[in-house]
């Protein structure tokens, strides 16, 4: 079980150097094991803060976060942040460690389940916006580990192919931390826990 | 050959031909060799130049002079731009170095060196001198303007340090890498031809250029400025197309 507790975060202003009105004050959440949690919330309510600080980017000015020591997490940022030098295969591969020949297979399968191997050797600044998000969903699911962070994943991608994505995507997954401010993505992914930050 | 590149080629050639008569037509309008003299002449100078010994000794030696001075300044400025651009302090600390450097007239760096290196050696230094920090200043921007959220997505995915250098910085930094090769190489040369002209290095464009000018030998002159045009462009683009090949995935 993750469980966040009483998390409040504030950020630091870049010129003053002082903290700013809190972007999560007094937030708590359990994530239980294998499940799918969708976070919601309008633009500017701290979603993303949210994915930073699980992923320990930054950490909360108070409260916790118990039951990620030791654990992997994976991630699809909000933008998809590709390495714009290499092809989307390339992508892939660049989060795979160990024998050459199992990575090889392993991103070839994530290719064809985000729908990608005709355009897996294409340079990143070729593809579409929505072929360049599965490329990052594709990276996220190759990383693996045990939470995976889906920052709106399915942006930019077509209705019936989002419905295949996601479903591919909870085949994968352990546990999903879903953000999104869309009710109808979070019912792809079968979210048991809906959470609404305010 | 393709439609366009014929095209390319025909233009060039043409500005080519504009900037050949301008030359004859300027020569013809001053009227003495000695001065400015005519395209062909120096034509001719270049052509009874390459066929002596003296032309290949003095190119060969030169060019070495030329390439050790801005193979050691473009490692020297890349591994301090890495430094300075990956620890503040360093770059606080250090930085006041490369404005004196920079700021520095080349000629006062070849008299002051000549006091402590050889006549062979001053001109390598002197090449050093300028393109280190010219390198210095672009890798450290490269460094520093490397996408933040790239960075994050390597920390995320446990790229580890290798990785990440590899992976993120390297080709973050490589144009700015290649802009600063290719200028620093053609301050090497300008640089180290100078230093050459006044340390009267062994061997040396610098001395043949010098010697010209003491003889009022101008088309020779001119001859050996246009091999050091040419050779320079030459290896600059051939600089550029080796670096351009490590950047971006070609498929």
């Amino acid at each position: 079980m993750i469980s966040i507790k009483n998390i409040t975060f504030a950020y630091k202003n870049s010129k003053t150097g002082e903290k700013e009105a809190p972007v999560i004050r007094d937030f708590s959440l359990e994530i239980p094991e294998g499940s799918a949690v969708a976070v919601m919330g309008e633009s500017g309510r701290g979603k993303t803060t949210l994915a930073k600080l699980l992923l320990g980017f930054i950490e909360p000015d108070s409260g916790s976060i118990t039951g990620l020591e030791g654990k992997r997490i994976s991630v699809v940022f909000q933008e998809d942040r590709l390495l714009p030098w290499y092809s989307a295969r390339k992508n892939i591969a660049a989060v795979l460690k160990g024998e050459k020949a199992e990575s090889a297979a392993l991103t070839e399968k994530l290719l064809e389940e985000v729908e990608l191997t005709a355009a897996a050797d294409k340079p990143i600044r070729e593809l579409s916006g929505g072929m360049q998000r599965r490329v990052a969903i594709a990276r996220a699911l190759a990383f693996g580990g045990d939470l995976l962070i889906l920052d709106e994943p399915l942006k930019g991608l077509d209705e019936e192919l989002k419905k295949r994505v996601a479903a591919r995507i909870k085949a994968r997954a352990k546990t999903i931390l879903l953000i999104t401010h869309s009710e109808e993505e979070a019912a792809l992914f079968g979210a048991e826990q809906i959470c609404r930050l305010n | 050959m393709s439609r366009d590149i014929l095209k390319k080629i025909g233009k060039i050639a043409l500005a080519a031909a504009f900037w050949l008569l301008v030359w004859q037509l300027a020569s013809m309008a001053v009227g003495k060799e000695l001065l400015l003299p005519p395209p062909l002449s120096v034509l001719k100078t270049l052509i009874s130049l390459v066929q002596t010994g003296r032309f290949w000794l003095s190119l060969g030696h030169t060019l070495l002079r030329v390439l050790i001075g801005f193979l050691l300044g473009i490692s020297a400025g890349t591994l301090l731009g890495a430094l300075t651009g990956s620890v503040p302090f360093l770059d606080t600390l250090l930085s006041p170095l490369r404005s004196i450097i920079k700021a520095t007239p080349v000629t006062s760096f070849i008299v002051l060196l000549l006091l402590y290196l050889s006549p062979v050696r001053t001109p390598i230094a002197v090449a050093f001198l300028m393109v280190t920090p010219i390198a210095w200043a672009n890798v450290a921007k490269g460094v520093t303007s490397t996408d933040p959220q790239l960075l994050e997505m390597a920390k995320a995915f446990s790229f580890g340090r290798m990785r990440t250098v590899r992976s993120v910085y390297i080709p973050s930094v490589l144009p700015h890498f290649l802009s600063a090769a290719t200028t620093g190489f053609g301050f090497a040369w300008k640089s180290c031809v100078a230093a050459e002209v006044i340390a009267m290095s062994k061997n040396s464009i610098g001395k043949a250029i010098y010697e010209s000018k003491l003889y009022l030998e101008t088309p020779e002159l001119f001859a050996w400025t246009a091999v050091i045009i040419i050779i320079s462009m030459a290896l600059e683009a051939i600089l550029v197309k080796s670096i351009g090949r490590l950047g971006y995935d070609k498929h």
